[in-house]
């Protein structure tokens, strides 16, 4: 486990590529599902101000 | 638009392709969890240490799959433009408009996972050779067509001044792809795509990293699903059907 974890000398680059690319991933999820929840908050909202 | 097939049409309609996007997100997410997780746990442990980088040619399984995701996410992004243009299609630029921010964030992500690679390989976290510089272009030109699109009040008109953007950018991405080759650069030739005979051969290499870039672009239909019903809301937002779903009628 160590051994794994310490990845021959290189464990601060290839762990942080892909805890970077973690964030990346999960980032761009709660940034679409916001973009569309708020798109739906202002579409309600000019609905309503229509009528 | 006489020549285009039936289901064109269809997918064309923005409140059938809401559905679609909608009943489609959850599968497409999960198929890119399992494929992501797969690629990770391939690329990690079973693959074999390289004879070159040992332990640091791992980076390649979150560097290529990004790198690669940031042209695919570029291609959709401008013929999606380019149909918005030439058949007027709405729903087009909602998915060009999608494309731009995830399309960002993974060339930001290509940049950094290859700096990253950089330093413990080359000595340096950036250097000014071909392959970096036009990715480095990419970005710019992702921000270029979101900071366009945000600056044009009306919608209509922002679709199409930042639509022309992203169709004139498509030069870049073969410069990218064979920046490599034309120039004398730092960056290493291409790993896979050399027809016939990719470099990585050795199986237990290569199969992690296509299945974390399937995983990668699944995992952005995932994302694009989710953005492009945001911004369908946004153009159509005045429609019966929109104020349907919203369910307040």
């Amino acid at each position: 486990m160590q051994e794994f974890l310490n990845m021959g000398g290189y464990a601060g680059y290839v762990w942080g590529a892909f805890g970077l690319t973690t964030v990346v991933l999960l980032l761009n999820v709660v940034l679409a599902r916001r973009y569309h929840r708020q798109a739906a908050i202002r579409a309600r909202r000019r609905h309503g101000s229509l009528s | 638009m006489k020549f285009l097939p039936k289901f064109v049409h269809r997918l064309a309609s923005p409140p059938h392709f809401y559905r679609l996007a909608e009943r489609w997100t959850p599968w497409l997410g999960l198929v890119a969890i399992v494929l992501i997780l797969a690629g990770a746990y391939g690329g990690l442990v079973i693959a074999p240490v390289d004879y070159q980088m040992g332990d640091g040619f791992r980076i390649i399984y979150v560097h290529v799959p990004s790198a690669w995701l940031s042209l695919l996410v570029y291609m959709v992004m401008a013929s999606a433009a380019a149909v918005g243009l030439i058949w007027r299609i709405k729903l087009a630029h909602a998915v060009a408009a999608s494309c731009a921010p995830v399309g960002a964030w993974f060339t930001f992500l290509a940049l950094a996972t290859g700096a990253i690679w950089g330093k413990p390989m080359w000595g340096a976290w950036w250097v000014w050779d071909a392959r970096l510089t036009s990715e480095l272009v990419l970005l710019f030109l992702y921000l270029g067509y979101i900071a366009l699109h945000g600056a044009i009040d009306e919608r209509t008109r922002a679709d199409r001044a930042a639509g022309l953007l992203a169709v004139v950018g498509v030069v870049n991405v073969p410069i990218i792809h064979y920046s490599v080759e034309w120039w004398t650069t730092l960056h290493q030739p291409a790993s896979i795509t050399k027809m016939g005979s990719p470099s990585i051969r050795d199986p237990a290499m290569l199969i992690p990293l296509l299945i974390m870039s399937i995983g990668f672009m699944v995992y952005f239909a995932a994302v694009l699903a989710i953005r492009v019903r945001g911004e369908v809301l946004e153009r159509e937002w005045h429609k019966r059907w929109v104020s349907e779903i919203l369910g307040d009628t």
